[in-house]
């Protein structure tokens, strides 16, 4: 067993005796254009079936709806006018004057000095974001599988092993990204306006088994990129070394608040949060939860030691209770 | 009046998701509290010499985890897989560790509750030479099993605590003393029915300080909790099986202490503290998955909590960071 919380290698937590780097993804949502390549590929080469009935979710050009056990990337979009742009531009500039103590360089941009004249603070935004599984450093759902069915990657990537995994579930409550999910097997939504879909579909694989992202484990161990990141047109999902893509992100949320941008900011590039650092690291252009990311997610794991702590006083004090009762006299 | 605290959140989906847990997770809540208490019971009654109680418990502890157990094993997605349970032994996985106590658990009280079985029968079990065996391991056998029931009645408070679900994981600190309090006015309740008043003094001592518990330790978790996080606690569904399982479990343990000499009142308080137990596993259960159902208790806990911590001067932990 590694470490709970904190700052670690992964990899090196979970034993393995070799120094491949940790491989993860920087999505800079600032050059997502919402094309949705990247979930189609993802489906494609992972043979995941229709999520849902082709429902219109009247959430913008999201028809998703959200990750799921068959939605490995799901693409966000967000339509916002002036004000709430303003907003997003003001919570970033005091996230940046915050002072993130950081280490090595670039240095956070002096933005008394640039100019930060809002380029064109236009009247309307759409945000887009692709969403996907963290492969976090201290994954909430790894550490309360009972079966060992999720592991640890010498990749420093969180994979499930379909043939091992029971669906006892635990892991999709216990990933605090809404990540994981066990598949139902697709029929239970049922079509109400148009035939049922799932009539032309071939049998949905993995039925009651816990699936997620796999950072195309297959593709890696050929050391091939993610399809992803590979159908990605405007390489607004990049793909490398952990250590690269947080260095790529940091320079570009820097270049960012020079144009007077300040409403850039990193999601999961830092080691010290509550899930110590993320694989997927993300770069927003406003507040996490406006994209449906928690803003302060901790691995509940990190709790474990003084719930174990509280358990075990509470199994004291039903034995004494129990002695007590047959003890104390006779009543 | 104070202004609803601003909150954004992406077209109101989950942030988080909720366990595909159904009801047969709650019953087993419930079972698995009443199977441990009740071993503690059968313990007790070896021990002191009242054999109807130790028979009833034995009895009622096999049943309860049995059942218990099958409701389990029916909530996996793949239940001809329930044996990957028992493939390795996880520390940080609450249900690694539990399915060892159940496992472990079920094994002593397993074979307590066949010795009482064959005794009951005239010795018909179709034993042969193990007849011998069964009668030797039979009391340690008993033992057993009460030193894996705290462990039992506790842990599945540290399953539902290290979650992401908000209502539950906000509960952590005092959800296993909710759990082992309601095991023990459960499985004193269940002996209560089953047993003549004459044996039951101590089931009904177990009751009484079950029931104090389970009252204390749920206001002092309200308390302590996340006040947003709380909110599930007191709504809905869940809102009104753990009031009226406070009620019960109050009436309860008031005929308990008043008229538990009294056969029928002893046996109708039973009723009652069985009822109280089943509500209050069902409510916290539902509570949980209502509170990964809106992003409000997700986001808004969260962000305080940030907020928090910054304006205490730590402005290095967050996730999101402007370089
Ligand atoms: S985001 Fe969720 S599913 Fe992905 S690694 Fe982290 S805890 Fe696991
Ligand atoms: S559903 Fe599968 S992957 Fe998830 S915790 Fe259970 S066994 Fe592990
Ligand atoms: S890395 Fe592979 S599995 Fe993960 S989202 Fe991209 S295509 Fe899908």
């Amino acid at each position: 067993m590694g470490q709970l919380s904190g700052p670690t290698d992964p990899t090196a937590d979970a034993h393995w005796e070799h120094n491949h780097p940790r491989k993860g993804f920087f999505t800079d949502t600032s050059i997502c254009i919402g094309c949705k390549a990247c979930e189609v590929a993802c489906k494609e080469w992972n043979h995941n079936p229709q999520d849902g009935n082709l429902e219109l979710l009247g959430s913008s050009y999201d028809n998703t709806g959200s990750l799921g056990a068959s939605t490995w990337r799901h693409v966000a979009f967000i339509e916002q006018g002036q004000e709430r742009i303003a907003e997003a531009r003001e919570s970033g500039r005091a996230l940046v004057s915050l002072g993130m103590p950081r280490i090595g360089p670039p240095a956070a941009p002096d933005l008394a000095e640039a100019d930060t004249t809002p380029p064109d603070t236009a009247d309307f935004r759409w945000l887009m974001s692709s969403d996907v599984c963290k492969h976090c450093t201290h994954a909430g759902c790894l550490d309360v599988c009972p079966t060992g069915a999720l592991f640890r990657t010498e990749f420093g990537t969180v994979v499930v092993q379909d043939d091992v995994c029971n669906g006892c579930g635990t892991c999709v409550a216990g990933c605090p990204f809404g990540v994981i999910e066990r598949r139902s097997n697709g029929t239970i939504k049922v079509a109400t306006s148009r035939e049922d879909q799932h009539d032309n579909h071939p049998a949905v694989p993995n039925v009651g088994i816990a699936q997620k992202c796999t950072l195309c484990y297959d593709r890696l161990v050929d050391d091939q990129t993610p399809a992803c990141a590979k159908a990605c047109p405007t390489t607004s999902i990049k793909f490398g070394d952990h250590d690269d893509m947080v260095e790529t992100a940091r320079e570009r949320v820097a270049n960012l608040h020079a144009q007077g941008m300040t409403e850039a900011r990193l999601y999961g590039a830092n080691e010290n949060d509550g899930v110590g650092g993320i694989g997927s690291v993300f770069l927003l252009l406003d507040e996490p939860e406006v994209y449906g990311l928690p803003p302060d997610p901790r691995v509940p794991t990190a709790d474990l030691p003084r719930m174990y702590q509280r358990a075990g006083l509470a199994v004291a004090g039903m034995a004494a209770a129990a002695a007590l009762a047959f003890l104390g006299g006779r009543a | 009046m104070v202004p609803e605290a601003e909150f954004t959140s992406y077209y109101g989906r989950p942030v988080v998701k909720p366990a595909p847990w159904g009801d047969d997770v709650a019953i087993y809540l419930f079972l698995g509290g009443v199977a441990a208490g009740s071993a503690l019971l059968g313990l007790g009654g070896q021990l002191t010499g009242r054999p109807t109680l130790r028979r009833n418990a034995r009895l009622g502890a096999l049943a309860a985890v049995s059942a218990g157990a099958v409701a389990l094993v029916k909530d996996l997605g793949r239940p001809e897989r329930f044996l990957h349970m028992l493939r390795t032994f996880k520390v940080t996985s609450p249900m690694s560790v539990g399915s060892w106590i159940l496992s472990a658990f079920s094994a002593g009280a397993g074979v307590a509750a066949v010795a009482e079985i064959d005794r009951m029968t005239g010795s018909r079990l179709p034993l042969g030479p193990l007849r011998k065996v069964l009668q030797a391991v039979e009391g340690p056998a008993g033992v057993e099993a009460a030193v894996f029931a705290g462990p039992l009645a506790a842990y599945t408070a540290v399953l539902l605590g290290d979650t992401a679900t908000p209502t539950w994981n906000a509960a952590h600190e005092e959800l296993p003393f909710v759990f082992v309090s309601s095991a023990c006015l459960a499985s004193a309740g269940l002996a209560m029915v089953t047993t003549p008043v004459r044996e039951t003094g101590p089931a009904r001592k177990l009751a009484v300080l079950g029931v104090l518990g389970d009252v204390a330790a749920m206001k002092v978790m309200e308390y302590r909790m996340d006040p947003i996080a709380a909110e599930p606690l007191h709504q809905g569904k869940a809102g009104a099986m753990l009031k009226w399982s406070e009620r019960l479990a109050v009436a309860g343990g008031l005929g308990t202490l008043l008229g538990g000499r009294n056969r029928v009142v002893a046996a109708a308080s039973g009723v009652a503290l069985l009822a109280a137990s089943a509500l209050t596993r069902f409510g916290v259960f539902e509570a949980g998955l209502a509170s990964a159902r809106d992003p409000r208790y997700t986001i808004e806990p969260q962000k305080n909590r940030l907020a928090a911590r910054r304006a205490a001067g730590v402005t290095d932990d967050a996730i999101t960071t402007g370089s």
